[in-house]
């Protein structure tokens, strides 16, 4: 896929969180890691880009097709994609089970078996087949989150957007997540969005950086490029800073 | 990979023997404190007159039964609208609905009975008291009932409505399946509250001459020159409607409880 952003800015208030941000990956980018340090624009560019957020000027090219700017477009686009965010954001009165069944029913069409198939195979293959009549307050951070990857799975996503989805997690916990994370863009070809701060997972799986500080896109570059030898200062001194103590 | 134990009823939540001998002892206790009290000042008993009118409180006590029940869809429905209103984006409808909860829950019920009953209805031509009294009492709890919705409903967070957005629902979707579900257990134990309210409230319907239980007292006292042995019978007959709802409402939360 080829991402592109073309000056695109997004206020809370008087507060420009995405400040005329401008950038292009590579024509085959499978998964692209927005990086940089916190507030800079990181969760914000990446509502942008799945159509959570509709920004207020600029536009968002996806493989060469600009993303829409009203409420029923952006919703038709996210419906083709796949949420993960930082907090897990299950519906804490359903179980693991209906919580990647129910928009399979309400929202793609599904029959309840068909959906309720589909969501076994999901959680089976997470590692969740033991716990799929569980409600997400009787799971443990690392199970949440991979229901939660398994809901935003479940409908075959065009594109996968994490929002720094282990940084609630324990070491141990983050592990098991960031592992179903790779076998996805490693073995499924699955295209993927990620924030992150976890520098030597990025490292391992990004084919493409985009580097935000204070609302704008310092730098965008292949990963191997970025990783090598960052261009702006900035990012040099973020990339240090985080492998001090790993 | 750690799992937290699953507690689906604890001691506290459901009630043991031991629960229901206390509940049996207090009452015991309760009701000997309240004789030996009406002893204490030498009240004499005379339960001829209710035994007389027991027929007139039957007919009394179904009809606060039926104005409660007609006043509980009422209310619950003009909770739902100011609720809804009280959320409009439009500040004309907006401000109308705050100012009518507002209104409603700032001032007497008594007092809205009395202008309602003997002012409006009258300027309207409406004459059948209990259609008023439904109506009157209706939108006095309905609007207790549209704050405790609003809280429930708001009380539901933008982390949960993203989440819905997220997964493709559109507006309808989200209140239907995300909102509605949550809100309606976190509303639970303030709306039974208000319902139980509700039947004490239609009490007061007696000011404006609606027959039910409290006005069968009331005649009953005036006929019979007694004293205060009515209240003793219409405090149980609230109790006997007002004590199973508490406790249905107690289950029902427990039905619908998970942890968050």
């Amino acid at each position: 896929m080829r991402l592109e952003a073309r000056a695109v800015v997004k206020r809370f208030g008087a507060h420009a969180a995405l400040d005329e941000v401008t950038f292009a990956t590579g024509a085959d980018a499978r998964v692209v890691a927005l990086l940089g340090p916190s507030g800079g624009g990181k969760s914000t560019l990446l509502r942008v880009l799945g159509c959570l957020l509709v920004p207020e000027d600029g536009s968002v090219m996806l493989d060469g097709r600009a993303l829409p700017h009203d409420e029923a477009g952006a919703l038709a686009e996210r419906r083709k994609n796949g949420f993960v965010f930082q907090g897990y954001n299950l519906f804490p009165h359903l179980t693991a089970l209906d919580n990647v069944a129910l928009p399979l029913r309400v929202v793609h069409g599904l029959e309840r078996d068909a959906a309720d198939a589909r969501a076994r195979e999901l959680l089976h293959r997470l590692g969740l087949a033991a716990h799929e009549h569980k409600r997400p307050a009787q799971l443990s951070g690392g199970q949440q989150q991979r229901a939660a990857i398994a809901r935003a799975l479940a409908p075959r996503p065009r594109l996968l957007l994490l929002d720094e989805p282990t940084s609630a997690l324990d070491p141990v916990m983050t592990g098991e997540v960031l592992d179903v994370i790779r076998e996805l863009a490693t073995e499924g070809g699955q295209h993927i969005v990620l924030a992150t701060h976890e520098i030597s997972f990025a490292r391992l799986i990004a084919d493409w950086v985009v580097f935000l500080a204070d609302g704008k896109a310092a730098e965008s570059a292949a990963a191997r490029d970025f990783f090598a030898a960052p261009q702006c200062a900035l990012a040099q001194q973020y990339l240090e800073g985080l492998s001090k103590y790993r | 990979m750690s799992t937290k134990a699953s507690t689906p009823s604890s001691p506290a939540a459901s009630p043991s023997r031991s629960g229901w001998l206390w509940s049996v002892a207090w009452l015991v206790l309760a009701a000997a404190a309240l004789y030996a009290t009406f002893a204490s000042v030498h009240y004499r008993w005379n339960w001829s007159g209710v035994w007389r009118y027991r027929a007139e409180f039957m007919t009394g006590w179904f009809t606060t039964l039926g104005i409660s029940l007609a006043a509980m869809v009422v209310s619950i429905t003009c909770g739902l609208a100011l609720m809804a209103g009280a959320r409009a984006s439009w500040d004309a409808v907006r401000v109308f609905c705050r100012g009518v909860i507002e209104s409603i829950r700032c001032s007497p019920l008594l007092v809205q009975l009395l202008i309602g009953y003997y002012i409006v209805a009258n300027a309207l031509h409406v004459t059948d008291r209990v259609v008023m009294g439904v109506l009157l009492l209706g939108l006095f709890e309905g609007a207790y009932l549209a704050e405790i919705f609003r809280g429930a409903v708001e009380s539901v967070g933008a982390s949960q409505r993203e989440a819905a957005r997220a997964v493709g629902f559109d507006v309808a979707q989200t209140y239907r399946h995300v909102i509605i579900p949550q809100a309606l257990r976190r509303a639970l134990p303030g709306t039974t509250g208000q319902l139980v309210s509700l039947i004490k409230d239609s009490s007061l319907l007696s000011v404006i001459g609606t027959e039910e239980l409290v006005k069968k007292v009331q005649n009953m006292n005036a006929a019979t020159y007694s004293g205060l042995e009515g209240f003793i019978p219409l405090a149980l007959a609230y109790l006997a409607v007002t004590l199973p709802l508490a406790w249905w409402a107690r289950r029902l939360e427990r039905r619908f409880g998970y942890e968050t």
